[in-house]
């Protein structure tokens, strides 16, 4: 019999017990959509994740305003509240002491409703120089970039973001026209090209939602928002003072970016007293990135390792339970010419039809993996829409991405697995003694 | 029957045993199931095998099936010396030179009458590229043309019977082994397989049969009868 017979002859045989197969079939389809699905997910957040690093920049440096713990701002807690975080001589400092870097970027941030007439859009207003947007490798799209000039004389200008430019202008051209922030009036001098929002990283730094963005000149914020920051927490009034919440600095040459993170640290800890501060390197960030990347696979692999191997306990129970209802079978085809080695053959093939079966429809599950978080994620985001709020944007654009490495290799595993597990029974077959066999009821 | 002689005036010598034994340990205790038999086959017999219950008529025929080996004693088939075969070979030999019909048909559940015919062929080395044209051609010939694509569930008794000796044909077996191939029939349908087995008989194919039936054993040209393990008598019926 050549292989397609043998194929079929074990389909057939499968068929007498449709309920118990297809039980075996769901055990190893299980394994193998969970190989692929765990695997596309890995793949999905961590390319996600280096998406976002590569975005940072490979060459760039980022420090960042931090919150010092409670205990360390204690003694300075008081009524008239707490400064922390980058100094805009900070910047000075790094920009003219650290020759390797090549271009910095301060820059002040808050969240703020900027309005225009009836519209009202919640947005972040970026305080920050004309650097910024060639650093952040952020196009804009019409009109023209924040200019030195704007800073120098304190201009009410602002660039838009592609999102809010669109919110606050639903028809008419932004260009030249005026928006509210506030109490201010600034106007509308650029708009930014479109950009999805980058995943945080490890939670050292949140989310970029440049497309929330409403950028005004540095020197602007300073002058008309301030660095004091007045939040109500919990009845009372919290009062912060924050003269800048990042620098991005960039250094001209990969090599050197470690060593000036190194001078950086070393430069900041000078002057600042309490941690308020973190450097962030997004080349470390990707290595690191890369490595959990590794870890994370091998622990998925092992765990749908598992999951197929007590997919394969199942087929061997069932074999186990086939081949002894099958002893009949087995005494007649004895009888008629099969050597053991045949019987053997046909018990292999009937697990490797059941194990192949469970693998190909698991591939074709697999294959489901993107469309089924896409509508797991409008289900939430339509009937929860409270849950899907507190998602971190990892869930929010986790988009799965099938490695074809996890399919060829589940796929093999299933297979291989139905003949490992497939031995026992089918040694037991072969070794029955033809006339006992031929008796049994 | 003397027209089959005149042509074949000396016939071929398909099988022989002699002075087999096959003993069985019991509990510490020896069953001689046979206890020194000798005989043998030419082509064109038509052995009925008798005696009562325990005196070894099985144990004989799964011996001559290949499907034993003797304690002692020599059994020649198709020019092997059975005893000395390893399980593999015997494997081969029961493919090459057997044909077995059993009391209880034992045809495959999940097979359709034609694939059941097949399965010896499935064992054959080479593959014989006519094996369902074959097939379908003795399934005709046992008379179930209309039933090819049947189950054994969707057959009669007598039907699955004609299916067991189809099958039994199918390799053009030197000897055809029958184990109470009428017991779980009736009469008329009795009549029919016997027939059927009469026409094989005629068209040259020898026999072996077991049965407790006397009528049936009245229609072989040769009737051995049985007892604790030995030859008690050996008659040629008149036809
Ligand atoms: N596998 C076996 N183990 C032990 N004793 C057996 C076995 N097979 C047959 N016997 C014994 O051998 C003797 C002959 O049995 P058997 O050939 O089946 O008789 P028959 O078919 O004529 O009824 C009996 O006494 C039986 O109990
Ligand atoms: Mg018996």
């Amino acid at each position: 019999m050549n292989v397609i017979q043998q194929l079929i002859l074990g389909f057939r045989s499968l068929m007498l017990h449709k309920l118990r197969s297809a039980l075996a079939v769901l055990g190893i389809l299980i394994g193998v959509t969970a190989v692929i699905w765990l695997v596309a997910m890995g793949e999905g957040v961590s390319y996600q994740a280096q998406q976002q690093i590569k975005d940072l920049g490979a060459t760039s440096i980022i420090i960042r305003t931090i919150k010092p713990s409670e205990e360390a701002n204690s003694d300075s807690g008081s009524r008239s509240g707490i400064a922390y975080g980058l100094l805009r001589s900070d910047y000075d400092r790094i920009i003219t002491n650290i020759p390797t870097i090549s271009a910095a970027v301060p820059m002040r941030e808050i969240s703020r409703d900027v309005r225009r007439d009836e519209y009202v859009v919640p947005a972040q207003v970026i305080g920050c120089t004309p650097e910024y947007f060639s650093i952040n490798r952020l196009p804009v799209a019409r009109g023209r970039p924040l200019a030195a000039s704007d800073l120098r004389g304190l201009e009410n200008v602002v660039v838009l973001a592609h999102d809010v430019a669109e919110r606050l202008f639903p028809i008419q051209d932004p260009l030249g026209r005026a928006i509210q922030i506030g109490t201010e009036f600034y106007v509308v001098v650029g708009v930014a090209q479109d950009r999805t929002a980058a995943a945080a990283i490890g939670g050292s730094f949140s989310a970029r939602q440049y497309n929330r963005d409403v950028y005004i000149p540095l020197n602007t914020f300073q002058k008309r928002i301030g660095d004091r920051v007045i939040t109500v927490r919990g009845g009372t009034f919290q009062n912060e003072t924050i003269e800048l919440n990042q620098i991005t600095a960039v250094v001209d040459d990969v090599a050197s970016v470690d060593t000036s993170a190194d001078i950086i640290r070393a430069l900041l800890s000078r002057y600042h007293k309490t941690l308020d501060y973190a450097v962030v390197v997004p080349k470390e960030l990707l290595e690191q990135a890369e490595t959990l990347r590794m870890m994370f696979n091998v622990l998925l692999l092992l765990i749908a390792g598992i999951s197929l191997v007590v997919g394969g306990i199942g087929i061997m129970n069932i074999m186990l339970a086939t081949v002894t209802e099958r002893t009949r079978e087995i005494g007649i085809r004895r009888a008629l010419g099969a050597t053991k080695g045949e019987i053997v053959q046909q018990f292999l093939w009937e697990t490797v039809v059941l194990s192949g079966t469970g693998g190909l429809l698991g591939v074709a599950v697999g294959f489901l993996c993107g469309p089924t978080v896409q509508g797991v994620r409008l289900a939430i985001e339509s009937f929860l829409p409270d849950v899907w709020s507190t998602l971190p944007p990892t869930i929010h654009q986790l988009e799965p991405r099938l490695a074809p490495w996890s399919i060829i290799a589940a796929f093999g595993i299933s297979v291989g697995v139905g003949i490992v597990f497939g031995i026992y029974p089918a040694q037991r077959a072969a070794n029955m003694d033809p006339i006992e066999a031929l008796r049994h009821e | 029957m003397s027209k089959a002689e005149e042509e074949v005036p000396e016939p071929v010598r398909v099988a022989m045993v002699r002075d087999v034994t096959k003993v069985y340990r019991l509990g510490g205790q020896d069953v001689k199931a046979l206890a020194g038999v000798s005989l043998e086959f030419k082509q064109g017999d038509f052995v009925a095998i008798m005696g009562t219950s325990g005196s070894g008529k099985s144990t004989l025929l799964n011996l001559l099936g290949c499907l034993d080996r003797p304690t002692s004693g020599q059994y020649l088939l198709g020019g092997h010396d059975v005893a000395t075969l390893s399980d593999e070979d015997l494997s081969r030999v029961r493919g090459r030179y057997l044909g077995f019909v059993f009391q209880s048909y034992n045809l495959i559940q999940q097979l359709s009458v034609v694939e059941n015919i097949m399965v010896p062929l499935s064992y054959q080395i080479p593959v014989r590229p006519d094996g369902r044209e074959l097939s379908t051609k003795l399934a005709t010939l046992v008379g179930l043309a209309g039933r090819l694509d049947h189950r054994p569930s969707q057959l009669s008794g007598g039907q699955q019977q004609r299916v067991a000796i189809a099958r039994a044909l199918v390799n053009n077996p030197h000897v055809i082994l029958a184990d109470e191939p009428t017991g779980n029939l009736d009469t008329a349908t009795s009549n029919e397989i016997m027939e059927l087995l009469d026409v094989l008989n005629n068209t040259g194919r020898t026999i072996v049969m077991v049965t407790h039936e006397p009528d049936i054993a009245k229609r072989a040209k040769t009737v051995i009868t049985l007892r604790d393990g030995l030859i008690q008598s050996v008659e040629q019926n008149r036809s």
